[in-house]
């Protein structure tokens, strides 16, 4: 029988719907993956019943042939996605034990099409890192090792756990969330597929709030089509979530035509970062021959304050972040430590509470936002970013989609760049432009590093244009043929 | 304009008040949440209000409407594109840390409000904006020795905070401020404006100056909650700092607290007062955009104001300024007023409306609305004294059964043989008994003791039980006695 946790999402559909195998069958392969990739601490929460009991209502829909689009789909669901009486704590101490008595949206949107829920997979603490070293409940391990060296890698972030629970096959596909990359940066160093949608395509309701006005659900698949499909059903517009877009939701496996003949790709100039990797720069040279060789023109654009979006990310973010953080005060739900007053509650909660990067980014956001600071940091940010935005508008002006590395290096050691913030912020430096701008953008596994670790190359189009993005990804995909598995595959001896 | 008196001269009080009016809504600004006054603890609380992880805020329009409705009856600017910040504080009964406010761009700009002097004069109050804002809950801290409770029912109710430019001059300057802000909102229907409930709190802005000298520093003496308190307050905050500053003492800017109880202000714990609010743009908006057309719709649905009602019973009715400013200052009172006047003196359905009933209403301690005598009624009451049926004496006696029994004024003559007597014949009869009876008065009367006529009146008046036509009684007894 086939591999049932090597399948791709339209392909375990396809089998499910041929009778090949029962959602059952595919559920119980995927609980034991579940517990067999254990070993990398990709999963917080393991929900093996729910997924049992909801494979069973999958396989009588089958039978009756009333099959959804996801029916029978096992996924990891990422910690910052509420789900009804499952625990969900954002990868935090603070939120520990807590469960919502309400389901996210985009979470609701794929059970109410069919899918199964695996758990809940780990994150870096509300989602601030790009490691996967500032989780709560422990790191999240790469399933990937470098060739000749058995030191474990990170996996990325923020949603490494997805990442690492897809690309070891403990998960047919995940959710992902993405603020400055992170979907797309884990994805890359997994070896997967990572999309992150236009800002307001999936509904944030029900996502715990990092930086709202970036912050942008998405799917983390082994395929550019299994993304397609999963974020037709992620999507769509929410009237509890005022700035989700009320646009239509068009069939996104439709725009895989491999066609991008008289398509124009758009290569900026500023991504050529001095002391990049050759190897990086290789890659990306590959991918735009492999768009050339499918019949599209490579045309060079420029972005021209590229440089800026690192300060202006880490204001604007950690500025959000301040103020949405500032709900987690012990009072009605979470972790509460006593204390004599209430300031001394307060403090005392979110000391313990708050691990070091997020206190970090509070102390960040609460400075920039302060009287006499406010004017040269957050409202200097946000003019810096509408020009950034704006960039973005100019360049495609001359080009449908923008081709760049998704990250600047592959996977690094567990451990490393952990104590430097700079350098581990510098991981961001081709995704958060497309968040600031809040355009979509995919991450597709193109190639590996001379150490046999994979590497993404990166898509961005224009807003609400996910079509482009992933026509242009697939055909990609289907040049870079990058059919290698990482080390460790969960449930394989 | 009034000054305040002191040891050194004469000086002049600069008020500017900050209204909170809680909008009239079923359901709270971002959320489903029911709003309705007196529920129990945390009964009318969502998840938004609760600010749980991943809820996000949706704006009502029902609650934009009611802004821009109140901004339009201050004859204010709308801002079509407003923007919705974040307020960013701890406390225990604001459940985001924030609470989600209008700083930089409010939905209605400058206005103007017209206050109504007691010697009938007015004066114009500019309004500097209005915007809207959530509230926040309400800590309990009586209900254990240690602790505190956390009562989020009024977590994200909507309120409009109306903010009026420093042009008050005196207390009482004050007090019409804020009466003809409330009258104006009830008219509106967009705030009850009950003070007691808290639907209508204001921070006063007080600071004094000597005539023509630039502002001085201004104590702000927050949530004061009746319009009696705010004059209260006002006249001994000004007095205060006149004192302070001819002891050679400086004012300190700062925020203060009405103590009703002792009629003074104190100065709030500086703790209370120390925060930088940190206010940006909430993320989780868009910016808050109005149709024009929409906003024309709101305009041509307004209903008459005070002011606009005032002028036309002036016009219409002939009433003084000042009648005319006590009906229409609340709209259940000009309709009832007007339901009277409407085809009949209007003149004598004003002093019956000022006079007796709201004499009555305020005894019974009952507002119009639940008045026992209905307008139709009291109209009917007064066309029995201009078709001579009763006079206005006996319509007196006739009001006060109908107060009472909530019969009709018809009904009431009828069943006690009320009716005025006008039977020439009859009255002449009782004239001639009373001239009879009283021999002697009658040969003072005509010699000369003309104050005795009203005597007479009265004696005939009685003879008749009141019911005779006080015009025939007149006309009869001056002619027998000068007969």
């Amino acid at each position: 029988m086939t591999n049932l946790t090597d399948l791709g999402l339209a392909e375990a559909r396809d089998g499910l719907l041929a009778k090949k195998f029962s959602a059952r069958e595919l559920a119980d392969a995927h609980v034991k993956a579940v517990e067999a990739s254990r070993p990398l601490n990709a999963y917080v929460v393991e929900t093996p019943e729910k997924a049992r009991a909801m494979a069973a209502e999958s396989d009588q829909r089958i039978a009756r042939g009333e099959a959804r689009p996801l029916e029978g789909l096992p996924l990891a669901i990422k910690d910052l996605f509420c789900t009804e009486d499952v625990q969900t704590t954002a990868g935090s101490k603070i939120l520990q034990g807590f469960k919502p008595p309400y389901e996210s949206t985009v979470t609701g949107n794929l059970w109410r099409d069919g899918a199964v829920m695996l758990g809940k997979v780990n994150m870096d603490e509300f989602a601030m890192g790009s490691s996967n070293a500032t989780c709560a409940f422990g790191c999240v391990e790469n399933p990937w090792r470098r060739r000749g060296d058995n030191r474990p890698l990170v996996p990325g972030g923020s949603s490494g756990g997805s990442a690492a629970a897809v690309a070891a096959r403990a998960a047919l596909a995940a959710t992902g969330t993405d603020t400055g990359g992170s979907i797309r940066q884990p994805a890359s160093f997994c070896g997967i597929v990572g999309l992150k949608p236009t800002y307001g395509r999936c509904s944030r309701w029900g996502v715990v709030a990092f930086a709202s006005s970036l912050d942008q659900a998405g799917p983390m698949t082994r395929s550019v089509r299994d993304a397609a499909l999963m974020l037709k059903s992620m999507a769509g517009h929410d009237p509890k979530d005022s700035t989700s877009a009320n646009v239509p939701v068009p069939d996104f496996e439709k725009a895989l035509t491999g066609d991008i003949r008289g398509m124009k790709i758009g290569v900026p100039r500023e991504y050529r970062l001095d002391g990049m990797p050759a190897e990086i720069e290789a890659l990306w040279q590959r991918g735009i021959d492999w768009l050339k060789a499918a019949g599209a023109t490579p045309v060079e654009v420029s972005l021209k304050l590229t440089k800026y979006a690192l300060p202006v990310y880490y204001i604007i973010a950690p500025a959000e972040a301040s103020s949405n953080l500032a709900r987690y005060d012990g009072v009605r739900f979470g972790k509460r430590v006593n204390g004599d007053t209430l300031d001394d509650m307060y403090e005392a909660t979110r000391a313990e509470g708050f691990g070091p990067e997020v206190r970090r980014r509070i102390l960040i956001g609460t400075y920039v936002l302060s009287a006499g600071y406010y004017d040269a940091y957050y409202l200097k940010a946000q003019k810096v970013r509408a020009l950034i935005a704006k960039d973005f508008d100019d360049a495609f002006q001359h080009c449908d989609a923008l081709l760049t590395p998704t990250a600047p290096s592959a996977a690094f050691a567990i451990g490393d760049k952990s104590d430097d913030p700079i350098a581990m912020y510098l991981n961001d430096v081709f995704t958060v432009t497309v968040n600031l701008a809040g355009l979509p953008g995919i991450s597709v596994p193109a190639g590996l590093s001379s150490d046999g670790l994979p590497l993404g190359l990166q898509v961005i189009g224009r807003a609400f244009d996910e079509e482009t993005v992933l026509r242009v990804g697939g055909v990609l995909e289907q040049a870079a043929q990058f059919t290698a598995k990482p080390q460790f595959i969960a449930g394989a001896s | 304009m009034s000054f305040i008196k002191g040891e050194t001269g004469e000086w002049e009080v600069v008020i500017g008040i900050e209204t909170h009016a809680q909008v009239v809504s079923n359901a709270k600004l971002f959320s489903g949440a029911a709003t309705a006054f007196g529920a129990e603890p945390n009964t009318q609380v969502s998840l938004v209000d609760a600010a749980f992880p991943g809820m996000l805020p949706v704006i009502n329009k029902h609650c934009v409407e009611q802004a821009v409705k109140t901004g339009l009856g201050l004859a204010a600017e709308i801002n079509l594109v407003s923007v919705f910040d974040r307020k960013n504080y701890f406390y225990a009964d604001l459940p985001a840390g924030y609470q989600i406010s209008q700083y930089t761009r409010p939905v209605v700009g400058k206005g103007i409000l017209t206050i109504d002097l007691p010697d009938g004069s007015t004066r114009d109050i500019g309004i500097t904006r209005l915007h809207l804002e959530q509230d926040a809950g309400k800590s309990l801290h009586d209900q254990h020795p240690t602790q505190t409770y956390v009562d989020l029912n009024r977590s994200g109710i909507a309120l409009m905070e109306i903010v009026s430019e420093p042009d008050l001059r005196s207390a009482e300057e004050a007090g019409a401020y804020v009466k003809k802000l409330r009258s104006i909102l009830r008219y509106l229907g967009t705030c009850d404006g009950n003070m007691e409930e808290g639907s209508l709190r204001c921070d006063c802005n007080v600071s004094v100056r000597k005539p023509g000298a630039p502002y001085g520093t201004r104590c702000e003496i927050k949530n004061v909650n009746s319009i009696r308190f705010v004059m209260q307050a006002i006249e001994y905050e000004a007095r205060r700092q006149v004192e302070v500053l001819e002891e050679g003492g400086t004012i300190r800017q700062e925020t203060r607290l009405f103590d009703a109880g002792r009629g003074v202000t104190r100065p709030m714990r500086s703790k209370e007062e120390a925060h930088d609010y940190r206010y940006f743009p909430d993320p989780d908006l868009l910016p808050l955009e109005l149709d024009p057309a929409w906003v024309e719709e709101i305009k041509r649905g307004l209903p008459e104001l005070p002011d606009a009602k005032k002028a036309r019973f002036i016009s219409d009715y002939k009433l003084s300024a000042y009648e005319a400013g006590v009906l229409a200052d609340e709209q259940a009172s000009a309709e009832y007023y007007e339901a009277v006047a409407k085809g009949r003196d209007a003149k004598l359905a004003a002093n019956w409306v000022m006079g007796d009933l709201f004499g009555a209403l305020n005894k019974l301690g009952v507002d119009i609305a639940s008045s026992p005598v209905k307008a139709g009624d009291l109209g009917a009451l007064l066309d029995l004294i201009s078709d001579n049926t009763i006079s206005g004496r006996i319509a007196k006696d006739v009001f006060a059964e109908m107060l009472e029994t909530g019969k009709q004024p018809g009904a009431i003559v009828e069943a006690k043989g009320l009716r005025q007597v006008t039977d020439t014949g009859a009255i002449e009869a009782a004239v001639d008994a009373v001239l009879a009876k009283e021999q002697g008065k009658v040969a003072e009367y005509r010699s000369g003791k003309d104050k005795l006529f009203g005597f007479f009146v009265g004696q005939v008046m009685k003879a008749t039980q009141g019911k005779a036509n006080p015009g025939l009684v007149n006309e009869l007894l001056k002619k027998k006695l000068s007969g």
